[in-house]
């Protein structure tokens, strides 16, 4: 058997906006419009994705919540309703999707070896959370590849983001090499925004654009930052700056996803490709690929 | 008149629903809820008002209105415990009562009302331990991530508003724990503790503060209470549950259990509404009546509106001026200062007999907790009354023998206009205010006599 490899990984967060003003029709609202600029990010990375061969999906979601360790979806198939609770008004979405669990059962195997809290998710009532949907959604609408479905490991909340970093690098390894022995080419997906802070009102047709904007300069700022860090391939930098980024621009990546990522390409040095940022609600959120291949070839 | 008939504090994680067997605490949980619900159904009901804090919202707030929601819940955490199929029975009209209020006191919310909505564990698990056969109907309000303290006293006095409209009796349940710090590596059920000694210290201090019926308090506490013991929500829960209650310590509390869930802090409190006050202990935070926010901080409009905006920010700031509030007084039970000041003139709002701090009525209260009349004392409340407008007279830069018009409100003429009349005549002969003394059928609190006074300032 060949050796697997991570052939891409994506920062893809998940507003439900962009699926809500996609009109897809697994979900029940409709749009006129909205968010055109990561709408059409996300598209330029689909037809990339559609053209690349590759086997499953590995998401981590800051929107499956556990305390106790790492928990990974453990039933092999589901089929049932994600409805947004804060924006029941734009997602309510119809999902039906496969998990690789022989891979998923891996993964939670390598890590608990490499001393994290880990457990397998068998209930099959379990309602698959809205970020893993959104995010799989925005990357493959077709639902024809199977997921690892990752939960985000609410210890962040009790340790300082310099802990959380460090478990979440031991994740993004130990999921790394789960996939290099199982043989499989594996999309990973971090799905997390940038900067995290909401408008806490929503106009009345959602999808007005004149209302979206930033929520705070200082956010941006950040976000920016970030952004060239990850462009210049400056990834152990963007990890050591990545504490005071969450605590200053109240990001998403406080949940884990970006740091598992990075830690799972093994800190690139490469540059990322960055397809869209824009802002929704009022949060930063950026669309961005790390390619392996691509960083052999301009090697 | 509130209907508020009782508040309840109760945890939210499934443990005691589907695990109390594994654990003694989880177990004392899981019957102590039962005695809660006994106590619901004593109280007669006939609405349950719930705030989770395991429903997080960013939009304002958003209140359930799906008459039946129905589903198989797994908490997203616990999900080995097991599966949780439900039917609720929610009281759509008061849910969109509740919104109604809410924007009428200037806060953004919503109702929702979708097939699938996934309610929380924290209210799956109160409305089936509470209230299994859906006997009572019930709603439920969200817990807003950014709320700061004043929105959610706000969406308390909100839900106040929507019960005394409608005219229920009401038992308003907070879900929440207290001390929130969990253990994040698996543990032995049995060995269920508090997470640190600190934690169950302060979870003990609140604990105190509930069985005196101190539940104002404990709102008051609730900031320090989450820097040192990781409070779950900052404990919003309790905030919404004090506006909502009235904002005083004047309630029976027990604490029905006290108990770790992995490391949690989880109490199973009761508090019914007294006529006899704790002491005001702890009082220090501001209160609010209307939400403006800081959703609008950014968008500051155009020059024009600017200027308009500070001429009115002028007006406002002319009119607090000459507002008095007297620390030394009674809390107003109302958004009413002390005294205006207009001109050469003071006006009085109207005075009672309650003891600062206290809330204690000097001879008694008219009447008992469950609605018997009681045998106050109306000389010792006379008394108290001038006493109190002394107070605010001179707080106002005035004094009793500046008084000018005196209006009288006695609850009950033929029993007391004598000793009143002897009381008010010792103070009062030789200042020569003039007087008007009219019979009522009730005051807000439970006195017997009140005055309204003008004075010169």
């Amino acid at each position: 058997m060949a050796a697997g490899e991570i052939v891409a990984g994506i920062l893809a967060p998940h507003p439900p906006h962009l699926v809500y003003a996609e009109n897809p029709p697994q979900n029940e609202p409709s749009a006129e419009c909205g968010w055109e600029v990561l709408r059409w990010g996300y598209e330029r990375l689909r037809k990339k994705l559609d053209a690349m061969d590759y086997d499953v999906l590995v998401v981590h979601s800051p929107h499956w919540k556990t305390t106790v360790g790492h928990h990974f979806l453990g039933v092999p198939h589901f089929k049932s309703i994600s409805v947004d609770p804060v924006f029941p008004n734009l997602f309510r979405y119809h999902y039906e999707l496969d998990v690789d669990v022989g891979l998923a059962e891996a993964i939670c195997a390598g890590a608990k070896s490499a001393g994290l809290v880990t457990q397998m998710m068998r209930n099959p009532d379990f309602r698959v959370d809205y970020g893993t949907i959104i995010s799989c959604h925005l990357l493959n609408p077709a639902w024809d590849k199977p997921i690892v479905g990752i939960s985000s490991s609410r210890a962040y909340y009790y340790y300082n983001n310099e802990v959380g970093d460090r478990e979440m690098l031991a994740l993004g390894e130990a999921t790394r090499q789960a996939v290099e022995a199982s043989g499989k080419k594996a999309v990973l997906i971090a799905s997390n925004s940038l900067s995290h802070r909401h408008f806490t009102e929503e106009p009345e047709v959602p999808e007005d654009m004149r209302n979206e904007h930033i929520y705070h300069h200082g956010q941006y700022l950040w976000d920016m930052r970030m952004l060239k860090l990850m462009k210049e391939g400056k990834s152990q930098q963007l990890m050591d700056e990545m504490p005071d980024f969450i605590e200053q621009s109240v990001s998403e990546c406080k949940e884990g996803c970006l740091s598992w990522l990075m830690g799972a390409l093994q800190m690139p040095s490469y540059p990322a490709e960055v397809y869209a940022y824009g802002s929704v609600i009022g949060t930063g959120n950026a669309i961005v690929e790390w390619d392996p291949k691509s960083a052999e070839v301009s090697a | 008149m509130s209907h508020a008939v009782m508040g309840l504090v109760v945890p939210g994680q499934p443990h005691p629903l589907l695990a109390a067997e594994q654990s003694p605490a989880w177990q004392s949980l899981r019957d102590s809820f039962a005695q809660a619900k006994q106590r619901i159904e004593e109280s007669e009901a006939e609405l349950l008002v719930i705030y989770s804090t395991q429903w997080p919202s960013v939009i304002g707030h958003q209140i359930q209105a799906d008459p039946e929601p129905e589903w198989v819940h797994v908490d997203e955490n616990w999900h080995a415990m097991g599966s949780i199929p439900y039917k609720f029975k929610m009281d759509a009209d008061f849910a969109q009562a509740y919104c109604h209020a809410a924007k009428e006191r200037g806060l953004h919310s919503r109702t929702v009302a979708y097939q699938g909505f996934p309610i929380d564990t924290g209210t799956v698990v109160a409305l089936k331990l509470l209230n299994p056969d859906n006997r009572i109907p019930a709603c439920v309000v969200s817990c807003n991530m950014y709320a700061d303290r004043a929105e959610t006293l706000v969406l308390g006095k909100a839900a106040r508003d929507a019960i005394e409209a409608q005219g229920k009796k009401t038992v308003a349940v907070a879900v929440t724990a207290l001390s929130n710090r969990m253990f994040t590596q698996p543990i032995e059920p049995k060995e269920d503790k508090i997470s640190s000694l600190k934690d169950d210290e302060w979870n003990q201090k609140l604990l105190e503060f509930f069985a005196e019926g101190r539940l104002e308090d404990v709102s008051q506490l609730a900031r320090q209470f989450t820097a040192q013991a990781n409070g779950d929500n900052k404990l919003k829960a309790i905030w919404w549950l004090a506006a909502l209650m009235g904002q005083s310590n004047r309630y029976v509390g027990e604490v029905i259990d006290y108990q770790p869930i992995n490391g949690s802090g989880a109490a199973i409190v009761s508090l019914t509404p007294s006529t006899q006050a704790a002491m005001n202990q702890e009082f220090d935070e501001d209160d609010v009546e209307h939400y403006g926010g800081d959703r609008k901080v950014l968008d500051s409009g155009s020059d024009a509106q600017d200027e308009q905006g500070m001429e009115n920010a002028q007006a406002s700031q002319a009119a607090q001026a000459n507002l008095v509030n007297a620390a030394e007084a009674p809390k107003p039970v109302g958004a009413y200062p002390h005294a205006r000041r207009e001109g050469d003139t003071l006006f009085l709002s109207g005075v009672g007999p309650r003891q600062a701090g206290s809330d204690a009525i000097p001879g008694g209260a008219v009447k008992n907790s469950d609605g018997s009349a009681n045998d106050y004392d109306v000389e010792a409340q006379t008394r108290a009354v001038i006493e109190n407008v002394k107070t605010v007279l001179e707080a106002s830069g005035s004094s009793l023998d500046k008084v000018i018009d005196v209006t009288v409100f006695l609850i009950d003429m033929d029993r007391d206009f004598a000793t009143f009349n002897k009381v008010y005549k010792e103070y009062f002969e030789h200042i020569g205010a003039t007087r008007t003394t009219l019979a009522i059928s009730a005051l807000p609190t439970p006195i017997a006599v009140e005055f309204k006074v003008l004075a010169r300032a």
